[in-house]
């Protein structure tokens, strides 16, 4: 500001013979008393005027407006903020619903997995036991048709045998006889 | 005599003679623009004042930057006790400011280019900010020209100085802005002869320079009315803050 100033006086300065030289062909208009007073008069009503009006019309109404927009913005600011605090508590209990639903799925696929390995166990279990009962039924069939078996095989072979020799020699031989056989050879055999 | 830089600064009568008494209150070109400048200020600050948007119009944006700008000027130089001089420091600056704007628009007349006018509205300040002073401080507001941490030996020439300065006051204020209008419109009219006698084979410089000149001195016409106020401002913080 100052150095603007002093630039300013500088190029006055300068300027300064320019104003001689038209001072000294037709004066200065400035210096010329005639019309001081008049210029002062309408100067002070002019700005009396003007300092008037401006002061108590329009400044205040200027004031007024500032006050008022200002006070309203401060108002939306207010809620603005009531408004991110009110959405910040609901996000919060957004976030709680969502973590609380993932909590009760977690707890339902466990649980609904738990009654499923719970369920498929009992029916292996109850399988398993229907195998070895079967097994078992069947293990005692063979035993006994283990048991049977020689019997039959004797009678079989005996049968067999008095066929072949009643075909071979033409008479019946004592069934007695051939049962005693055909023991003798199939205990030796199981002897082997 | 068109050629004479100085007949722009002519005042003449505009209508009849009005006299009172011995005294020559004529309507003159002077007073055509004061009352031009008063209306122009009245009719802008006034529409832009009337509506009251939350989103300002172009005029209320501009009455409000206004008020802003000078609020902020003086609390920044004075203080908030400048507050109940906040109207007359508005109405000085935009009074000067839109005088010495329209005195940029070609064949008008600047009201603040005549000393009688800048020296009455400076002799206005000086006188109210001394008598706010002696008001507010009593003869403590002597205390001004007594500058704290100074040698006693150098006091008195001090004193003597502070003394001077401060009755230079009016003077400097008035010719700062006095002059700077008229050395500019002066420099304009200068160059705009040289145009002229020049002629369309060498004319072409020193219309360049008065391009160059005209924003200069809308540049100037905005800067004085701001170091006039300014200055209003800083004399008034003597006046109301006496920290010396």
């Amino acid at each position: 500001m100052l150095k603007k100033v002093i630039f300013k006086t500088l190029i006055v300065y300068c300027l300064l013979v320019n104003f001689i030289q038209a001072a000294e062909s037709g004066g200065m208009p400035q210096l010329d008393p005639e019309f001081w007073v008049s210029q002062i008069f309408w100067l002070v009503i002019t700005f009396g005027i003007l300092f008037l009006v401006l002061s108590k019309l329009i400044l205040p109404k200027i004031s007024d407006n500032l006050e008022t927009r200002k006070s309203q913005i401060l108002d939306n600011l207010e809620l603005a903020e009531k408004q991110r605090k009110e959405s910040e508590t609901k996000l919060k209990e957004f976030d709680n619903i969502i973590l609380r639903s993932k909590i009760d799925a977690k707890n339902l696929f466990n649980d609904s997995r738990k009654k499923l390995l719970d369920d498929i166990n009992n029916k292996r279990v109850k399988l398993e036991e229907e195998i070895d009962k079967e097994i078992k039924i069947v293990e005692t069939e063979i035993k006994e048709l283990r048991k049977k078996s020689p019997e039959k095989i004797n009678k079989i072979a005996i049968e067999t045998s008095s066929d072949l020799i009643n075909q071979l020699i033409g008479s019946n031989v004592n069934n007695s006889s051939i049962t005693a056989i055909v023991t003798d050879i199939s205990s030796k055999n199981k002897t082997v | 005599m068109a050629a004479n830089p100085m007949t722009q600064f002519n005042v003449y009568r505009i209508g009849p003679e009005i006299k009172v008494g011995d005294i020559d209150i004529s309507f003159t070109n002077a007073s055509l623009f004061m009352v031009i400048s008063i209306i122009t200020i009245l009719l802008i600050f006034n529409f832009g004042a009337k509506k009251n948007s939350i989103i300002p119009t172009k005029l209320q944006l501009l009455g409000e930057l206004s008020y802003s700008f000078i609020s902020k000027m003086i609390s920044d130089t004075a203080g908030s006790k400048a507050k109940p001089y906040f109207a007359f420091i508005f109405s000085l600056f935009m009074f000067v400011l839109f005088c010495n704007m329209l005195g940029m628009i070609p064949y008008t007349f600047t009201v603040t280019s005549h000393i009688i006018v800048t020296f009455v509205l400076a002799t206005f300040i000086f006188i109210g900010v001394t008598v706010i002073g002696f008001i507010k401080h009593g003869l403590g507001y002597l205390k001004l020209f007594v500058p704290s941490g100074v040698p006693m030996v150098l006091l008195p020439l001090i004193v003597i100085i502070e003394i001077i300065s401060y009755l230079s006051r009016p003077i400097s204020l008035s010719v700062r802005l006095f002059a700077n209008m008229m050395a500019g419109h002066t420099m304009m009219k200068v160059f705009g002869g040289f145009v002229v006698s020049l002629g369309i084979v060498g004319g072409w410089l020193p219309l360049g320079f008065s391009v160059a000149l005209t924003g200069l001195e809308i540049l100037v016409a905005f800067l004085q009315a701001y170091v006039f106020a300014i200055l209003t401002c800083i004399y008034l913080n003597d006046a109301l803050n006496l920290h010396h």
